[in-house]
């Protein structure tokens, strides 16, 4: 009883804390959505800016700019921000951002948890950063760190190492979170069939992140006893096996993809119904299909390394296994269509860039199914084909999903409807400009052009040049972005609670912006 | 005079253009914008398993991306198309869907599958290669013969690829795609090699022989290739190795085996020299 009283002497709506503190001590979910959010668009640029010095480098043959050691440190350090600093933070953001409010909970269920997540992550980017300004500069060796080349690095290694330490720590915890908000915060009739996709993806990706990150911070553990305390895991001078990295690597890489991509999923299977003004189609099987690919993603690794010379049972298994992937995400195609079937469809930003992502993802696809089969993957493997698809299903996937994902909730957010014309403008350039990017990489590869080397071949050299236009194009694009953002938190036409006429789900039932406290009452979910 | 060089290569560069848009000069070719066929039988096999995927991924593409089309065209709010919200799942559709690209895959694994087998089978070789990789050099050894040298990169490419140089890397031919010792085998023989590495990974790719291996220190992979036609065969390192990664390229000629026979021979007879000198 008296447990009750106090609760409700709290009950007195509170704001948040004023100036920097906020930011700093906030225990509030969409205070720590929206940090998360700026630092992955911050991480953005700067990862973002190593890709075009990376593409400077390759406008023509010859070396212009950079030695080939810092080029290598940009192609790393590019891959380890865009992944560790910008992706994952993006979709925790998202996270922390819409799952309290689509499952009618009032914040996360870990809220101190919570702020010391996010509030890693700068300090980790920092060190992580710091280490291209340190003796031998930063790691160089690619990001996937493979030894014995990874154990030259000059002094910036143990930095590298323990900054992704830090960034799995936040990633472990972050998801730690998410599941036990789902499991326990879920109003009142939100059984977990009827969780929203975007819910059910996070969910799924929650669970994989558990999973793999200590493994990774394992293998690189090991990296660093090898190169500071006379192990010899991965070294054969010692008796060691420098594959084994490989394989406890991809062990976490590969299902890593898959907690990049799945709330993209997510972000997706929300668009497509509010603009079709249709239900999802085939929402269980989108919910199964989602579970089979988080599955199916522990058991396909080593297709990452048909070359270090597995035994045929092995090359035929991984094979099989990575085919089977392309059924489930199938399905998830094949409903976001069906979808769309006999809807009224119309194309506001958010719509666009989902439905970029329905044509382009299928694009990387398709050239990841072409990379499962073995003996032509002798060909794709370490070429610019491979550059090409990960980057199709990573940039017109993921990032055009969270983008897609801004547009749609950003007027929940800020109470603000954002410009439409910038952001079709936006829209239509980065879509063009993404293919300019990364189309010619498929011929590039095909064609026999290595990736990750700073000087190539003369026949390589129109294409390359191509690709450079696109990027910068692309870059240039993204400051468009930042500029509607802004204007979008400044001011703009009011928008309503619904937003979007065809929009459904909790988030929608509160005013826009949100309030600081949203559900202190659980809804009722019929 | 310098009027003359430059016709020279303009008539050779059209030369060029035109024998490749004829499709002729199959391996320079095919180089540019798809996967070259190749020199040997496998490699010819992994292009059509190559173009195989390639069209059933068209194929789907073209069906899946006009299904969408058509839902954009058609169902547009702004043309007054009412949102059919009845039609919410269809377990017919999701069996089928689940199926079809079930059948479709198995279809692609079988070839995958014997063209695989076909690969990894090392058997009836005739010789041996062994190819050790360096920080950034190759080395060749003709196992059982005595014979064994380094192949980096050719100073011309060298010269040309220093930052800052005022060389112009369209000036030097084969950029990058030189050595000044290529592997030297024979044609029509059946060629095991084996692989390693001396320092960090390596991967020595050929791309007209289908042939990617890591070379991976501590441990030897093998493998195996027969090239039909004598001719020079260049490709490069695929596994990043450190600064000069991009800069050790792979380069095998393949000589008539009688051709062979005497290379051979007169390598021996240097390396047979060489020791002498050396006991003396």
């Amino acid at each position: 009883m008296s447990a009750t009283t106090t609760h409700d002497e709290h009950h007195d709506d509170h704001g948040p804390d004023k100036g920097i503190m906020r930011w700093i001590t906030t225990t509030n979910h969409k205070d720590i959505g929206t940090l998360y959010l700026f630092f992955a668009l911050a991480m953005l640029f700067v990862g973002g800016a190593m890709s075009l010095v990376i593409r400077a480098e390759l406008f023509q043959p010859g070396l212009q700019f950079v030695n080939p050691d810092f080029f290598n440190q940009m192609t790393t350090m590019h891959a380890l921000i865009m992944v560790f600093g910008m992706i994952m933070p993006a979709f925790v953001g998202f996270a922390n951002w819409m799952v309290p409010m689509m499952i009618g909970a009032p914040d996360m269920a870990l809220p101190r948890l919570n702020n010391w997540s996010f509030w890693i992550l700068p300090f980790a980017g920092t060190m992580l950063l710091s280490t291209l300004f340190m003796d031998g500069g930063g790691p160089a060796s690619g990001w996937t760190l493979y030894p014995p080349l990874v154990l030259q690095t000059g002094d910036a290694l143990p930095f590298a190492i323990f900054a992704v330490h830090l960034l799995g720590v936040s990633s472990i915890m972050g998801a730690i979170n998410i599941i036990v908000t789902i499991m326990n915060m879920r109003a009142p009739g939100m059984t977990l069939m009827k969780m929203p996709l975007f819910v059910w993806t996070w969910l799924i990706t929650a669970y994989l992140l558990i999973a793999v990150m200590p493994v990774l911070a394992g293998g690189v553990t090991m990296l660093l006893t090898d190169a500071f305390f006379g192990t010899s895991f991965f070294q054969a001078a010692g008796g060691g096996d420098p594959v084994l990295f490989q394989h406890i690597f991809w062990f976490f890489g590969h299902p890593e993809v898959y907690i990049i991509i799945l709330p993209a999923f997510g972000i997706i299977s929300q668009i497509i119904p509010t603009f079709s003004r249709k239900p999802l189609f085939g929402n269980d099987s989108m919910i199964y299909a989602t579970a089979s690919i988080a599955f199916l993603s522990f058991i396909v690794w080593a297709h990452h390394m048909f070359t270090v010379g597995m035994p045929l049972a092995g090359q035929l298994f991984f094979m099989l296994s990575t085919m089977l992937i392309a059924v489930p995400t199938g399905v998830k195609v094949f409903n976001w269509t069906s979808t769309m079937w006999k809807g009224s469809l119309s194309f506001e930003t958010p719509m666009l860039f989902a439905l970029a992502f329905l044509f382009l993802f299928t694009i990387g696809g398709f050239s990841g199914l072409m990379l499962a089969i073995v003996p032509a993957d002798f060909q794709y493997h370490d070429s610019y084909f491979v550059v090409a698809h990960f980057h199709y299903v990573l940039v017109p996937g993921a990032l055009f999903g969270a983008i897609a994902g801004a547009y749609f909730w950003m007027p929940k957010w800020t109470g603000h409807m954002y410009n439409e014309t910038l952001g079709k403008v936006h829209f239509w350039l980065s879509a063009i400009f993404v293919n300019v990017l990364f189309f010619p990489q498929h011929f590039l590869g095909l064609a026999g052009m290595p990736r990750r080397i700073p000087d190539y071949a003369t026949q390589f050299a129109d294409f390359n040049a191509i690709s450079t236009i696109g990027a910068f194009g692309f870059g240039f694009t993204q400051l468009l972005f930042v500029y509607i953002v802004i204007k979008c938190v400044r001011g703009g036409e009011k928008a309503t609670a619904q937003v979007w006429d065809g929009a459904e789900g909790l988030e929608w039932t509160v005013p826009s912006p949100a309030p600081y406290h949203t559900f202190e009452d659980a809804p009722e979910v019929r | 005079m310098g009027r003359t060089v430059g016709n020279n290569r303009f008539t050779k560069c059209l030369a060029v253009l035109i024998t490749s848009l004829l499709g002729g000069g199959a391996a320079q070719a095919a180089w540019e914008l798809n996967m070259p066929v190749g020199a040997t039988d496998v490699s010819a096999k992994v292009f059509d398993l190559h173009m195989l995927i390639l069209w059933v991924c068209v194929a789907i593409g073209v069906l899946v991306f006009a299904a969408m089309i058509y839902c954009i065209v058609v169902f547009r709010k702004s043309k007054g198309a009412v949102a059919d919200t009845s039609i919410a799942h269809s377990n017919t559709a999701e069996f089928i869907w689940t199926v079809i690209p079930v059948l479709i895959l198995i279809a692609m694994a079988v070839p995958a599958a014997q063209t695989l087998v076909e690969i990894e089978v090392v058997r009836d070789t005739e010789m041996t290669i062994k190819i050790t990789g360096y920080q950034w050099k190759w080395e060749y050894e003709y196992v059982g013969e005595d014979v064994s040298f380094y192949s980096s990169l050719a100073s011309e490419s060298n010269a040309a690829r220093q930052l800052n140089t005022d060389i112009d890397p369209f000036e030097v031919e084969n950029y990058l795609l030189d050595v000044d010792k290529p592997l030297v085998v024979p044609a029509g023989t059946r060629i095991r090699y084996l692989i390693t590495s001396n320092d960090v990974l390596h991967a020595w790719w050929m791309p007209d022989f289908a042939v990617k291996k890591d070379a991976i220190p501590g441990f030897i992979n093998e493998g195996w290739f027969e090239v039909n036609e004598p001719g020079i065969y260049r490709g490069q390192c695929a596994e990043l190795c450190g600064k000069d990664h991009g800069f050790m390229p792979v380069v095998v000629e393949v000589l008539p085996k009688e051709e062979f026979d005497v290379w051979l021979a007169e390598k021996k007879g240097g390396v047979a020299r060489a020791a002498a000198t050396a006991n003396q």
